[in-house]
């Protein structure tokens, strides 16, 4: 982490493309996360990223590493395959909660049991948002979309997955966080997390995952600082904060 | 197609899923994903085996759909990958089939047909030859398809498709069924070093010493989809272009020609012989890229003044047929003789509608309606 | 001795999301009544003098739209 006294640069692995995203979107913060680790661990170049399909589709517009397309859901899949080819670069997903959560479960829970050693970036926002704001599998009980219109009924919808304790149940992964992008602590917080991951993956120990809850201000309907509290209240209520696997065991809450 | 400098010595006794195994190896796929499914799971096996003890890459993956999607990304980083399946699975695969067509990705994908549609059965069919040909994914697009009919041919082409991969950025299938998978015979193993691969430097493989790049198929800037796919176009005509291949037998003075491929030609073969011995001029043609079709060869020999018609033998309902039909254009009648419930056909049974066929008159050369 | 900074905001790639003003503990970001050429109405410092870098600012920004550069 840079100490305050030397000011802030833009990450050097952020392209000067203007990001598409809305005001107050978690995807660009994470990006500009993610960007700041690719630069702190001097990692851009043996970098490979995998894109989702959701708001984040255009990632490789925005990060001077190499970055591949995936079909909806199967980034973890198409990510192990760069890595089993090329285990010496760094390989990462982006994903979002529908994406990641719901067409792409199989995938997420599978690459995360065989242990590799790739790194797992999950956004949840509760609601996908490139396609307007429907209902994820992670969207909360009550929770109205624009497909769950009289709010989520978990009665027939079911109720929203949470995926860091859903895999913390497998025995592979070496390290699972989750953080929530609830203000300026919350920047410091996930920012670390990323880090970790990279870290975990750069040594070479297995499988990170790090989740982290994003507001979505267009389809939470409120200004970007509502949505921080969305994500610090509602979400972190449903989605606990906290390190859930570190060095490969169990994190008791 | 240009043939690796081959140099044959070891013969052995494999079963056609095998051969397509070793084949793979030897031309140095060096990542294999695969998902058991009926009758192709000695290839998954023998990739089991054998890819490890050299330090490549298996997979047994979740699913089909997670098995082409890593063969997706082990072909983003530059390597020979590979998957196999049958035709329930080659179905969940068109999802990532259609992504690399479209991201002018390499790969191979071996289907080793079983009956249909649904669960079907686990008896050889021919039953996804529109999947294959046709485009089995959505979007406008091709990928060539091979049809071997021996074992030897499952262990040739699939050195073969490794080669047209790569050459054209373009995913290859070999069509075979599970007759060809299944069956033991003596194969002649490629004995020289893998055929190199071409330079790739559209792999992603870290930004060292180079600008960032992505793979993508995704366009959605003004007009950049219309371009894409033009492109696509004019790789798909160099290739139609270049790589049509058929075997002809008999068709020298053959007044019936029959068209069939991979085990239908290979029986159809022997039925070119029984029906001279009895008198009747039968020939043969035999597809072996069903993409890109040998339409032009079709309609030359059917435009011959001596063909009094053809006959097509598949096991479907007739789905070659139409490209047949295509290319011969109203030039000869062309009848059918299908197979579609998982039974392979004997010599006999082609014969016996060789024979039908020849009773019937044809003089005016007037299209019939399919059998 | 006193370090200086300089708090840079790139007026075109601000959003106009205000995630920078209240994280500021001196209040030296605003609202300007000014537009960026989307039609934004971007963040801009007032008395930017008074700047101790801490960055949070910087940190917050979602488009990495702020810099607090060093003034020697």
């Amino acid at each position: 982490m840079k100490t305050p006294t030397s000011g802030y640069q833009r990450p050097a692995s952020l392209t000067d493309a203007a990001m598409h995203y809305c005001a107050g979107c978690g995807h660009s913060s994470v990006h500009k996360l993610l960007a700041e680790v690719l630069d702190e661990l001097e990692i851009r170049e043996r970098t490979v990223g995998v894109a989702p399909v959701g708001c984040a589709v255009f990632a490789y517009f925005y990060f001077k590493c190499d970055i591949s397309e995936a079909a909806h859901g199967r980034a973890a899949a198409v990510a192990t395959g760069i890595k089993r080819a090329l285990p010496d670069r760094i390989v990462f997903s982006y994903q979002g909660d529908g994406d990641l959560a719901a067409i792409g479960l199989t995938e997420t829970v599978h690459a995360a049991n065989r242990g590799e050693p790739i790194t797992v970036i999950f956004i949840n926002n509760t609601v996908y948002g490139m396609t307007g704001g429907q209902m994820a599998p992670t969207t909360l009980a009550g929770q109205i979309t624009a497909t769950s219109p009289t709010g989520r009924n978990p009665a027939t919808m079911g109720c929203p997955i949470r995926m860091c304790e859903l895999l913390n149940t497998l025995e592979q992964p070496y390290y699972i966080e989750r953080v929530a992008l609830d203000g300026h602590g919350g920047m410091v917080a996930t920012k670390k997390a990323l880090l970790t991951a990279f870290q975990t993956q750069v040594s070479g120990k297995g499988y990170s995952f790090v989740e982290v809850l994003s507001p979505c201000p267009t389809h939470f309907r409120c200004s970007p600082q509502d949505s921080l509290k969305f994500v610090g209240q509602k979400m972190a209520a449903q989605f606990p904060v906290r390190i859930f696997r570190k060095e490969g065991v169990p994190v008791h809450a | 197609m240009k043939k690796p400098e081959a140099a044959f010595f070891s013969r052995v006794l494999m079963m056609g899923n095998e051969a397509a195994a070793e084949g793979a190896i030897r031309a140095g796929c060096q990542c294999y994903f695969g998902y058991p499914i009926t009758p192709q799971n000695e290839l998954t096996a023998y990739m089991a085996k054998h890819m490890p003890e050299r330090g490549r890459v298996f997979i047994q993956a979740e699913s089909e759909v997670a098995a082409i999607s890593m063969v997706f990304g082990a072909s983003v980083a530059g390597a020979r990958a590979m998957t196999s399946s049958s035709s329930p699975g080659i179905s969940l695969k068109q999802e990532g089939i259609s992504y690399m067509a479209g991201c002018q990705l390499p790969a191979v994908i071996i289907n080793v047909q079983r009956g249909g549609p649904g669960l079907g059965s686990i008896d050889p069919s021919q039953g996804d030859y529109f999947q294959a040909t046709k485009g089995g994914g959505h979007g406008d697009y091709h990928i060539i398809v091979l049809a071997p009919a021996s074992a030897q041919e499952m262990h040739d082409m699939t050195m073969q498709a490794f080669i047209l991969a790569d050459q054209y950025r373009i995913p290859v299938m070999i069509l075979a069924d599970g007759r060809v998978g299944q069956m033991m015979e003596p194969v002649r193993l490629y004995e020289d070093s893998p055929p190199p691969a071409p330079p790739k430097p559209w792999a992603l493989t870290g930004a060292k010493g180079r600008p960032p790049q992505y793979i993508r198929s995704l366009f959605m800037e003004e007009r950049a989809l219309e371009k894409h796919n033009y492109e696509l176009q004019a790789c798909y005509r160099q290739i139609t272009a270049t790589e049509i291949k058929a075997e002809e037998t008999e068709t020298g003075d053959c007044e019936w020609l029959i068209a069939a491929w991979g085990t239908c030609a290979r029986i159809s073969k022997g039925v070119v012989q029984k029906a001279r011995a009895q008198g009747i001029k039968a020939g043969l043609v035999r597809p072996i890229t069903l993409w890109p079709f040998p339409h032009e060869r079709l309609a030359r020999l059917a435009r011959r003044s001596q063909v009094k018609a053809l006959l097509v033998v598949e096991m479907n309902c007739g789905q070659m047929l139409e490209d047949v039909r295509l290319a011969v254009n109203g030039a000869a009648p062309v009848r059918f003789s299908g197979y579609p419930g998982g039974r392979v056909p004997t010599e006999t049974d082609v014969l016996n509608a060789l024979i039908e066929l020849t009773k019937t008159n044809h003089h005016g050369k007037v299209e019939q309606p399919a059998v | 001795m006193k370090k200086h900074f300089r708090v840079a905001i790139d007026r075109e790639r601000c959003k106009g999301c205000e995630l920078c003003i209240p994280v500021c503990p001196l209040h030296l970001l605003a609202m300007s009544t000014t537009m960026n050429r989307k039609g934004y109405h971007v963040s801009e410092t007032v008395r930017a003098a008074e700047c101790l870098g801490c960055i949070k600012c910087a940190r917050m920004c979602p488009e990495a739209a702020i810099e607090i550069l060093n003034v020697p």
